[in-house]
């Protein structure tokens, strides 16, 4: 049986992060944020091994990242740094303020067998449609 | 040896860092925390400028990249124009001008960080200070969702919980520090008092220490958001006690329920506690000079970010002229980025917008945006490889240097000549 965990999830600025997000196509800034940091009490509870990976999902989309025990987390608040593995389950909506909510986002997570995609990878589905030189 | 050098990273905008130069390289930083010292050592960068052609970009000169954006720009019925938070003000002068002149919307990297926490000061009026004053004299600072210790490693240090100044000369341990936060993060660890709320709950917390700061405790119940009502009433205690204090705050509460509601409350609760004694507050903003684009935006157009010039004046309604709310109606039919990275930091529903139209980056560095980019221009980092003005998350304007020769244009040149060719597409229809 999978085992699915609500959660809240948020999303923010670590040191490893800061210290890639000028080199985002660099194995470093993937290291430093397709990871998903759950409680101690989350991570044993969804059973998950050594360097497993974790699917979180939402009603915006889902993505696979690697999961990290953080001791600092209170049970049923999962940290994934600020990037484009936490945005691909964070909504569009602004509540009329221009700002989405990067934070407080409702999630199921579970744990999962799926690799982490890379950079090039997250967005290879999309296709240019515009802006060709001619 | 350069001293005294700007670090183009975060909004502290460190002004007292030292970079060893040896025959116009960079070998060496010195004082710059983890996250300056990566950005000025520098990493790969854009070797030359690119056009999308079949399907994948390919390398052309910088001549054929400005005509190209300039006529992307000029045929759009609704630009975009985002970014401009890694870049020096003049660079935003230039792109005002150029959104000005193709009738486009501006927005800066604001709406997706503190924007909100601008329109709670418009709504509610700001009892600011400089990071100067909060050294010298601040015995109190209250880290409300933000985490320093990751995001501005050097501001305790320099500027707040841990610096020692004129009349605050035992440092740290003459000062207490309250931490509010969702989750226990390293600032956390540094605090007197730790107040662990739940997410989304940032306005009733809030709301609460207003209650017991105006004497009216006995209303409120025993928990709110998690919290003990004895643990409120000892850090309201703590506010209302202090000679001094600050409250800085981060995205915490700008990126959670209720967003710019929750800065107005906190500026409220500011406000409240200055009937007892002095305390200020100040948004701890995250890029070097975001800041800065706001503060050029609100003296060139009224308005500090999300202008429309479509109708031939500056208009100003965020939720409606944000970058993310322009894209997610896929309204806009073309976007310039500078000096930012929306790919990598908008929803993604918000981006598959941008994968539909045409899309301009200039940038120092690759970066997702590059990968749905048509027209890719690469520029000299400011601050390292050009000079310019920046401002610091307190309103300082201060000068960033050139450290180095760089083989790119600067972002203002870059600008300076897509707006020459946008105005030459003018001059022959």
């Amino acid at each position: 049986m999978v085992i699915l965990l609500k959660a809240i999830m948020i999303s923010g600025r670590t040191l490893g992060q800061g210290a890639s997000c000028e080199a985002k196509m660099s194995p470093e800034f993937f290291k430093a944020t397709s990871f998903c940091a759950l409680s101690e009490l989350d991570y044993n509870a969804l059973g998950i091994s050594e360097g497993g990976n974790v699917l979180v999902k939402t009603e915006f989309g889902e993505v696979v990242v690697s999961a990290k025990k953080d001791e600092g987390l209170p049970a049923g608040v999962i940290f994934i740094p600020m990037g484009p593995w936490a945005n691909a389950v964070v909504g569009p909506d602004t509540g009329g303020c221009g700002t989405p909510q990067f934070k407080g986002v409702e999630v199921e997570v579970e744990k999962t067998k799926m690799a982490v995609m890379d950079v090039k990878e997250l967005f290879s589905d999309l296709k240019r449609t515009g802006g060709e030189a001619s | 040896m350069a001293e005294d050098v700007l670090c183009p990273f975060c909004g502290c905008l460190c002004d007292d860092i030292k970079i060893e130069v040896e025959d116009d390289r960079i070998v060496g930083v010195k004082r710059a925390c983890k996250l300056g010292s990566s950005k000025i050592r520098g990493h790969e960068r854009t070797k030359a400028p690119m056009v999308r052609r079949d399907g994948e970009l390919v390398e052309t000169t910088y001549e054929e990249a400005y005509d190209r954006a300039a006529k992307i720009l000029k045929e759009a019925k609704r630009p975009l124009l985002y970014g401009w938070c890694s870049t020096v003000c003049e660079t935003h002068k230039k792109g005002i001008l150029l959104a000005e002149e193709v009738g486009g919307v501006i927005d800066s990297t604001a709406t997706v960080c503190h924007g909100p926490s601008i329109i709670g000061i418009e709504e509610k009026g700001l009892a600011g200070s400089t990071l100067g004053q909060i050294k010298n004299r601040a015995d109190l600072i209250v880290f409300w969702g933000a985490n320093p210790a990751e995001a501005h490693p050097r501001h305790s240090m320099r500027y707040s919980s841990n610096s020692s100044g004129m009349f605050t000369p035992e440092g740290r341990k003459g000062r207490k520090v309250i931490v509010v936060d969702v989750r226990e993060t390293r600032t956390a660890k540094n605090a007197d008092k730790f107040l662990l709320i739940r997410p989304g709950t940032d306005y009733e917390v809030i709301s609460a220490l207003r209650m017991i700061v105006a004497g009216k405790g006995d209303l409120i119940p025993e928990k709110v958001a998690g919290v003990a009502k004895s643990d409120l009433e000892e850090a309201a205690g703590m506010m209302k006690t202090a000679r001094f204090g600050a409250l800085l705050f981060g995205l915490g509460m700008t990126h959670s329920r209720g967003r710019y509601k929750n800065v107005d409350n906190a500026l409220s609760l500011v406000a409240d506690l200055n009937g007892f004694t002095k305390f200020v507050v100040m948004a701890m903003r995250g890029h070097y000079n975001v800041a800065g684009f706001g503060q050029v935006c609100a003296w060139e157009t009224g308005f500090p970010m999300s202008v429309d010039f479509s109708r031939g004046a500056p208009y100003f309604n965020p939720g409606e002229t944000a970058a993310c709310d322009l894209l997610a109606r896929r309204e806009t039919d073309a976007m310039l980025v500078v000096a930012a990275d929306p790919v990598s930091n908008f929803p993604r529903n918000t981006v598959e917008g941008m994968a539909e139209i045409p899309v301009i980056q200039i940038d120092p560095f690759p970066n997702p945006t590059t990968l749905l980019s048509d027209v890719v221009i690469p520029s000299a980092v400011c601050g390292v490889e050009a000079e310019g003005t920046a401002y610091r998350m307190d309103g300082l304007s201060l000068r960033m240097k050139k450290v180095v020769s760089s083989p790119y244009p600067t972002d203002e040149e870059i600008m300076q000549n897509i707006l020459d060719r946008v105005r030459r597409l003018g001059d022959d229809n």
